[in-house]
C-alpha cells in the first residue's frame, strides 16, 4: 500500500515520541553522562573521557560473563527454535482441542519471571523437587546449587520451559495462516511430509521465525530475574549473565562510571546483533 | 489412465444430516470412461466441486463408493490415487521458481532429473511460459500463476485422470479461449481422462465431448452438447443450457393433451399414452425459443399471441410474446419486423414439444 | 490418520511436561511446611488452605497483588492510548523521519532493563514519583509502547485504505471514523496488543522492584520476604506463586479466540 506523504502525521506520533523520549532519552543521557565522569559524591564529579570504556573492555570478569552470555543465547536459539516449530506442527488445527492446547502452552509465558525462578528453584531441588529427585533416583548425581554444569543446564532447561511456548505460538499462528489449498495441492502433487514442511510450511513461517529469533535473542541476552532467583548467579559465577554483572556493579558496588560505560556497550551489542540477524535474514531472501 | 465410477454416492458436510437439504451430493451414479474429455456443468453450489474432491480423494464421501477401473479407492489418499487436480484459484509454491514448481510433482514421483527437464520444458512450451521458467513464482501475475498451477497438473504422464475445477476463473477472456484450446489439444495428444468443472456452458461445450449437468446434488443429464440442447432430460437442463433457456410452462391435463389458461396444446400420441399411465400432477411443457415458428397465416395448429418485446442481438432477434397469461421467448431472424403490440401466429412443431413429469422428460419408448 | 495419532501423543506429552513444574508448585501450596520438608509426596497428604489464608488475611501480602494489578492496568491503558494513533500514522502516512523514528522506537525494546535501572531510579525520585504505581507503569511503557506500535501497525496495514476514504466520503470526522469504523476492524489486533502489554508488564520485576519500596511494591518483591529467620516458608511461597499465575490465565482465556491470528502480530 502506498503511503500518503503528510507531515501532520507527526501529531499522531507525538504522544508516543514524548512518552518514550521521557522514559528512554533522559535516562540514556544520564548513563552517557556517568560513563564519562568519575563521581565521588554529590557535586564531586570529574571528566574522565573514555577511561571507563577502556577499563570495561579489558575487564576479565566482564569478558567472561559476555562469553557465558553468548553461549547461553546461542544454546537458547538452537534448542527453542526447532522445538517450537515442532510443537506448533503437532498442535491441533482448530476446535476446542486447539483452543485448549493454545491456552495450556501459553501458561509459562504468563508467570512472573521471579515465580518462574521460584518454580524451578523448588522443582529442581534434590530433596523437595520432583525433577531433582527423579534425576537423582535415575542414578545421576545432580545438584544445581553445587555443580557448575548442573546449574548451567538447569538455567537452560528453565529457559527452554519458559520460552519455547512463545516460539511455538508464533509458529502456530504462522501455520494457521497457510490456506488449506496449499496442503491440498501438495497432496495432489504427491509431496512427502518432509517436502510439505520444507517447501510449503517453512517458507511461509519465515516472517514469524524472524520475529521469534529476534525476540528470543534479545530477551535471552537480557535475562536476569530467573537465574538470579534460581541460582543467584552461582555456583561461583557460572550462571552470572551480563544483566546480573551490570546490576551488581551499579547497585551492589555503586561503581557508577564503570557500570554506565558497560551499559552503553551492552546496549550497543544487543542493537548490533539484532540488526545483523535482521539484515542477514532479509538479505538472504532478496538474493534469490 | 483409468475409468472412474461413482456408485450410489452421497455426501453431506454436516456430521448428522437431518434431511435432503443437508446433502451436497445425493444418490449419484456415474461413470467417466477412460480417455474421455468431460465437462461437469452446473450452477454454483450444486455440488460439482464436492464431486471433484471426492474423485481426487480430498473429500471422503459419506456414502457410496468410488471405483477406479473397478477397484474401490475410497480409503486411498489423493497421493495413492495418482490423480492430478487444478484448482479454481492458483496455488503456486512461492518459494520456488516456475521450473521447480513444475518439476515438483515429478520430483515427488522420483522421476530421473533428465526426464524432468525435458518434460517440464515440453509443458512450459505448451503453456507458453518457457521464458519464465527461472522466475520466482511469487513474482508472477495471476494468470501466469494459474498457468503454472495447470502445468503442475499436466506435467505427470502416468496419472489416472486430470480434474479441473473452474481453472480459468482468474484468466481474462481472450486467453481463456486459447487455454481451453490448449487443454483440448493436450487431451488429444496425450489421451488422458479429463474432467472439467465449470458453470459456463460455452466453456463446457468447447472443451468436452460429453457434458454432465449437475443440479441440486445430482447428475440430471449426461450427454453430448447436441443432446443437451435438443432433448433436455430435466427442466433444469432446459433452463440452464441455451441462451435464452427453454420456455417452460406449467400445464394441466385435458382432453387430447395439456392445457394452460385457456390454451390447449396437442401432444404426440405416444406422449399422451405415457402421460395416461402416470399419476403426478406436476406437469410441464418445454420448448426452446429456437424451435418455435411464427407462421404468416392463421390455421388450426397456430396460436395467436401478442408481441411484448423485441430484443435485437445483432445476428438474430429474441421476441417476447404473450400467449394467454404466459410469456415466452421466440428466436427469430433479423428479418422479423412485427412491432410491439401486434399479433403473431405461433406454431409449436410436435417433435420439439417436450413433456416433463416431475421435472423429468417423458421419452418415447424404443 | 496414523499421523494425527502420533501428533496427539506428541503434543500431549509436551503439555504434560510443561505443566509438571506448575503442578508441583500447586501441589506444594496445599501442603504444610512439615510435609514439604519431610519427604517427597506426589500429592498433599494433609490438604491445607493455611498457606492461602496467610496471604488473604495479611494486607502486606494481598496489597502486593493489588499494587501489581494497579500498575499493570495503568500501563495497558497508557500503552493503548498512545500507541493506537501512532500506529495509524505509521501505517498510513509518510512523514519526516518516519523510518528513523520507527527504528528508534523498536531499539528501546532491545534495551536491557538493567541498563536503565539506576537512571530510572534517579529520574523518578527527582520528580517525586518514586514508589507510585504510575512510575512503574511509565517505566514499563519503555518496552511496551514500541512493541504495541509495532504490533498494531502490522494489523492496521492489513486494512485497505479504501475504508478510510469511504468513511470520509460518508461524512465521518476523523475521530469518529477512527473510533466507530477503524478500531472495530482491528479488534483482534487490539486484543492481542493488550494481551502482550499485560503480559510483559505483569511478568517484569527488575524495574518494578527498583522503583518501589512500600506503597507500590509488586507481589514479586514481597515474595522474597518468605525467607525468614527460620528459613524459607515454602508453603506460602508456593501459594503466592500460584496466585500470580491466575490473572494471566484469565487474560488469555478472554483473548483465546484472537490468539491464533494475533500471535503472528499481523505479519503473515
Amino acid at each position: 500500500m502506498d503511503k500518503i506523504p503528510d507531515n501532520r502525521a507527526w501529531w499522531l506520533v507525538l504522544p508516543v515520541f514524548l512518552l518514550v523520549a521521557f522514559s528512554a532519552l533522559v535516562p540514556l543521557m544520564t548513563v552517557v553522562n556517568y560513563s564519562v565522569q568519575d563521581i565521588f559524591g554529590p557535586g564531586q564529579a570529574y571528566y574522565v573521557g573514555t577511561e571507563w570504556f577502556k577499563e570495561v573492555l579489558t575487564d576479565q570478569r566482564l569478558q567472561d560473563s559476555l562469553i557465558r552470555q553468548f553461549a547461553f543465547s546461542g544454546a537458547v536459539l538452537l534448542i527453542q527454535i526447532p522445538l517450537g516449530i515442532g510443537v506448533a506442527l503437532m498442535m491441533p488445527k482448530s476446535g476446542i482441542k486447539g483452543s485448549l492446547c493454545l491456552i495450556l502452552v501459553a501458561i509459562p509465558l504468563l508467570i512472573p519471571w521471579n515465580v518462574v525462578g521460584t518454580i524451578w528453584q523448588i522443582f529442581a531441588r534434590g530433596d523437595i523437587g520432583l525433577f531433582g529427585w527423579a534425576v537423582n533416583q535415575a542414578g545421576i548425581d545432580y545438584n544445581y546449587t553445587g555443580d557448575t554444569v548442573d546449574a548451567w543446564l538447569t538455567v537452560l532447561l528453565m529457559d527452554v520451559w519458559h520460552w519455547t511456548p512463545l516460539v511455538a505460538l508464533l509458529c502456530y499462528s504462522g501455520l494457521r495462516a497457510i490456506p488449506e489449498a496449499f496442503y491440498q495441492a501438495a497432496e495432489i502433487d504427491r509431496a512427502s511430509k518432509w517436502a510439505v514442511f520444507r517447501y510449503i510450511q517453512l517458507p511461509r513461517l519465515k516472517s514469524v521465525l524472524i520475529i521469534a529469533v529476534l525476540l528470543r535473542f534479545m530477551d535471552s541476552f537480557m535475562i536476569y530475574i530467573e537465574p538470579f532467583v534460581l541460582t543467584g548467579g552461582g555456583p561461583g559465577s557460572s550462571t552470572t549473565f551480563l544483566s546480573q554483572t551490570l546490576t551488581t556493579m551499579a547497585i551492589g558496588q555503586f561503581d557508577l562510571g564503570r557500570a554506565a560505560a558497560f551499559s552503553l556497550i551492552y546496549f550497543l551489542i544487543v542493537l548490533l546483533i539484532s540488526w545483523l540477524f535482521f539484515t542477514a535474514i532479509t538479505h538472504a531472501d532478496k538474493e534469490k | 489412465m483409468a475409468e472412474i465410477q461413482l456408485k450410489s454416492l452421497a455426501h453431506s458436510y454436516s456430521a448428522n444430516p437431518s434431511g435432503p437439504g443437508d446433502y451436497a451430493i445425493r444418490q449419484l451414479d456415474h461413470v467417466w470412461h477412460k480417455g474421455g474429455a468431460y465437462a461437469l456443468l452446473g450452477p454454483s453450489g450444486c455440488g460439482k466441486s464436492t464431486m471433484l474432491n471426492i474423485i481426487s480423494g480430498l473429500v471422503q464421501p459419506s456414502e457410496g463408493e468410488v471405483l477406479f477401473d473397478g477397484k474401490r479407492v475410497n480409503e486411498l489418499s489423493p497421493r495413492d490415487r495418482n490423480i492430478a487436480q487444478v484448482f479454481q484459484f492458483p496455488v503456486v509454491y512461492d518459494s520456488m521458481t516456475v521450473f521447480e514448481n513444475l518439476a515438483f510433482p515429478l520430483k515427488n514421483n522420483k522421476v530421473p532429473a533428465a526426464k524432468i527437464k525435458t518434460r517440464v520444458q515440453e509443458i512450459a512450451e505448451v503453456l507458453e511460459i518457457e521464458d519464465k521458467l527461472h522466475k520466482k513464482a511469487k513474482n508472477l501475475t495471476a494468470d501466469e500463476k494459474q498457468k503454472v498451477s495447470m502445468g503442475r497438473g499436466l506435467v505427470r504422464e502416468d496419472v489416472s485422470a486430470i480434474l479441473f475445477d473452474e481453472p480459468l476463473t482468474v484468466i481474462d477472456p481472450q486467453l481463456k479461449w486459447k487455454l481451453r484450446r490448449k487443454l483440448k489439444q493436450i487431451h488429444e495428444q496425450f489421451d488422458i481422462t479429463m474432467v472439467y468443472v465449470t458453470h459456463d456452458q460455452l466453456e463446457a461445450s468447447t472443451f468436452a465431448d460429453r457434458i454432465a449437468v449437475m443440479f441440486d446434488g445430482q447428475v440430471v443429464q449426461f450427454g453430448t452438447p447436441t443432446e443437451l440442447f435438443e432433448a433436455p432430460n430435466h427442466t433444469f437442463v432446459g433452463y440452464f443450457i441455451g441462451s435464452p433457456g427453454m420456455n417452460i410452462l406449467e400445464v394441466e391435463r385435458c382432453q387430447g393433451g395439456v392445457r394452460f389458461d385457456s390454451t390447449e396444446l396437442r401432444l404426440e400420441p405416444w406422449q399422451s399414452e405415457i402421460l395416461g399411465g402416470m399419476k403426478s400432477d406436476n406437469l410441464k411443457i418445454g420448448i426452446r425459443p429456437e424451435f418455435i415458428e411464427i407462421s404468416p397465416v392463421m390455421s388450426d395448429d397456430t396460436y395467436a399471441a401478442e408481441v411484448r418485446d423485441v430484443e435485437d442481438l445483432g445476428t438474430y432477434k429474441i421476441v417476447t410474446v404473450k400467449l394467454g397469461e404466459q410469456q415466452m421467448k421466440v428466436r427469430q431472424s433479423e428479418e422479423f419486423d412485427a412491432g410491439i403490440g401486434s399479433q403473431v401466429n405461433l406454431l409449436f412443431p410436435g417433435q420439439w414439444l417436450m413433456l416433463y413429469v416431475d421435472e423429468f422428460l417423458v421419452q418415447e419408448q424404443q | 490418520m496414523r499421523q494425527t495419532g502420533y501428533k496427539n501423543i506428541g503434543i500431549t506429552i509436551y503439555i504434560l511436561l510443561l505443566l509438571t513444574p506448575v503442578y508441583w508448585l500447586l501441589n506444594m501450596s496445599f501442603k504444610t511446611n512439615r510435609e514439604i520438608l519431610g519427604g517427597l509426596t506426589l500429592w498433599p497428604q494433609n490438604f491445607t488452605f493455611d498457606n492461602y489464608a496467610v496471604i488473604f488475611t495479611d494486607p502486606s501480602w494481598y496489597n502486593g497483588y493489588l499494587n501489581s494489578m494497579a500498575y499493570v492496568s495503568i500501563n495497558v491503558v497508557i500503552t493503548l492510548l498512545v500507541a493506537l494513533p501512532a500506529a495509524y500514522a505509521f501505517s498510513r502516512y509518510k512523514f519526516l523521519g518516519d523510518k528513523h523514528l520507527f527504528f528508534w522506537l523498536l531499539s528501546n525494546r532491545m534495551a536491557p532493563p538493567a541498563v536503565f535501572l539506576l537512571p530510572f531510579f534517579q529520574l523518578y525520585s527527582s520528580i517525586g514519583l518514586f514508589d507510585t504505581h504510575i512510575a512503574v507503569a511509565l517505566a514499563h511503557c519503555l518496552f511496551n509502547v514500541p512493541l504495541a506500535v509495532w504490533i498494531l501497525e502490522g494489523f492496521m496495514k492489513g486494512v485497505p485504505r479504501e475504508y478510510d476514504e469511504m468513511a470520509y466520503i460518508d461524512g465521518y470526522s476523523f475521530p469518529k471514523f477512527f473510533i466507530k469504523v477503524f478500531l472495530p476492524m482491528i479488534r483482534s489486533g487490539i486484543g492481542v496488543t493488550a494481551f502482550f502489554a499485560f503480559m510483559f508488564s505483569w511478568v517484569e520485576l527488575l524495574l518494578a522492584r527498583t522503583l518501589t519500596s512500600v506503597d507500590a511494591q509488586p507481589i514479586g518483591a514481597i515474595m522474597t520476604r518468605t525467607i525468614g529467620a527460620s528459613g524459607i516458608d515454602w508453603g506460602v511461597l508456593a501459594a503466592a506463586g500460584v496466585l500470580t499465575i491466575i490473572p494471566g490465565l484469565l487474560v488469555i482465556w478472554f483473548v483465546r479466540n484472537h490468539v491464533a491470528k494475533g500471535f503472528a502480530l499481523g505479519r503473515v
